[in-house]
């Protein structure tokens, strides 16, 4: 027996939560160049208890870039493709970075910190690009771009009981805190930025501190959660999760050779912003298109079968021939049975279509077509 | 990691029961079953195939990958179990027990299968 997935043999940045992710026995990956919680036992009930419970992460791996001063919501609407001048301090927004022809650098949760501070969020993986793309956009504007991705660890509670697990822990006012809100506070005596964000289509939080209180926090919030039903949670079920909620990747749903309207994620493009932005021409080409002869569409696959489609994997039309491409799959937990995101001609790409399936080595495994997410959230 | 001494082992983390009435039981070690990850879907050989020893005779899907399944040795299959096949996960749970994957009457087995102690030097 072979596992066929590689592993790299550079060695890995450590966050400042590795000692404790060896002593709980994790198994740990390299992702994006660090080492990092790839699951403690079962992703299976990790992924459950997020679900149903509560999970708790260490994402010390994000990207933080830190802009300040009086031009920085002007550098932000110039460099990104959202309307960051208009996000109310305290409030947060998920927006993209593009290059000139529209390509998607990284997508990214901006927080506005102040009237004149912003906190940018990336990928592990696109971090250097952005900030790298960052402070090439802002040399004209009066702000500052500082790399902060040492100065935080991040720690998520995620989970229908983050809320109740958290509030034991801080005087912080999280009932008035809404859904892509953060606000600075005290978390089990450590400073925190306190956000209620996520990528597990549950209710929770994410905290920034800084990484020599990451130990601490995460001890308290285990002691706050053992009688609910915390448990810690790794990268492989952070991706089923996000899975199941419909929730783009960077590097699978989202690349350099895709906009956002590929990804369905238009709404994400601000036009109606006053300046240029980087992308604005190229972006307004690709919603045009989008809207009147979109090529392929990003959807959702359910399967019939057991068989599990992963990224790369052709989705094939029943004459065999091939509609589109899997960009992500996996067992869903909570469905079941496997799904997959995929980009599909839009001739396919309609919820209920028949005749579709997936190659899965060799074998054409039918699925049927349905609309994201695959999962939500009763609210 | 407590492998067995009763059992005999693969480089490629296959275990073999010694043979009753020349048929063996195969499965994947518990050291493979973590590695793996949540099974949550096996491919097993089907009765009466014949399977040879270091070929691809199946696969184990996991949440993360999916890995092909070698044959220890050669011979017929003469059972592959079903309740593995409704519930892959007992493969992690009890990977030396009710997570066995197939049963071969053996024809010919390589010179090259390890003991226990010498598969739990080889996986560490």
């Amino acid at each position: 027996m072979t596992d066929s997935s590689s592993s790299s043999p550079a060695s890995p940045r450590r966050t400042a939560l590795d000692a404790t992710h060896r002593a709980l026995g994790a198994t740990m990956t390299d992702f994006a160049g660090w080492d990092m919680p790839l699951r403690y036992a079962s992703e299976r009930d990790e992924h459950l208890a997020v679900r149903g419970r509560a999970g708790l992460f260490d994402l010390s791996h994000m990207g933080e870039i830190t802009l300040t001063g009086p031009q920085a919501a002007d550098a932000l609407d110039y460099a990104l493709v959202g309307n960051i001048g208009k996000v109310a301090v305290g409030r947060a927004r998920y927006t993209m970075i593009c290059d000139a022809e529209g390509g998607i650098l990284d997508d990214l949760i901006v927080y506005r910190l102040g009237g004149q501070e912003f906190m940018v969020v990336a990928n592990a993986s696109n971090a250097q690009v952005v900030l790298d793309a960052l402070t090439e956009r802002a040399a004209g504007f009066d702000v500052s771009v500082r790399d902060d991705r040492d100065a935080y660890a991040l720690l998520a509670v995620q989970g229908p009981k983050a809320a109740e697990i958290l509030t034991s822990l801080t005087d912080a006012d999280l009932a008035g805190l809404k859904y892509y809100a953060g606000l600075p506070g005290t978390v089990a005596g450590v400073s925190a930025l306190i956000a209620r964000t996520g990528y597990t289509g549950e209710d929770g939080f994410e905290l920034f501190v800084g990484p020599s209180d990451a130990e601490r926090l995460w001890q308290a919030l285990t002691e706050a959660g053992a009688g609910l039903g915390l448990v810690p949670a790794g990268l492989s079920c952070r991706d089923t999760l996000r899975l199941e909620a419909g929730m783009p990747l960077y590097g699978h749903e989202l690349t350099k050779a895709t906009t956002p309207f590929d990804a369905g994620l238009g709404r994400v493009v601000k036009f109606e912003k006053a300046g240029d932005f980087v992308g604005r021409a190229a972006l307004a080409a690709a919603a045009e298109k989008a809207e009147s002869a979109p090529p392929r569409k990003l959807v959702g696959l359910v399967a019939k079968g057991r068989r599990v489609p992963r990224a790369g994997f052709s989705v094939v039309a029943s004459d065999g021939s091939v509609i589109g491409e899997v960009t992500s799959g996996a067992p869903s937990p909570t469905l079941g049975k496997p799904i997959a995101m995929a980009y599909v001609d839009a001739a396919h790409a309609e919820p209920g279509t028949a005749g579709v399936s997936v190659d899965i080595r060799g074998s054409h495994e039918p699925y049927e077509v349905v609309a994201l997410p695959f999962y939500k959230r009763e609210r | 990691m407590n492998n067995p001494q009763e059992l005999r082992y693969t480089k490629e983390h296959e275990w073999l029961s010694t043979a009753e009435d020349g048929v063996a039981t195969v499965g994947i070690t518990e050291f493979a079953a973590n590695a793996l990850g949540d099974v949550v879907y096996a491919q097993l050989p089907a009765v009466g195939d014949t399977v040879t020893a270091g070929e691809t005779c199946g696969e184990l899907e996991s949440t993360k990958s999916v890995s092909d399944l070698y044959a220890p040795v050669t011979g017929e299959v003469t059972e592959a179990n079903q309740d593995v096949m409704d519930d892959p996960s007992l493969v992690n749970s009890a990977p030396f027990e009710g997570g066995w994957l197939f049963k071969v009457k053996v024809t010919d087995e390589p010179a090259e299968l390890l003991t226990a102690d010498e598969y739990t030097a080889f996986a560490g």
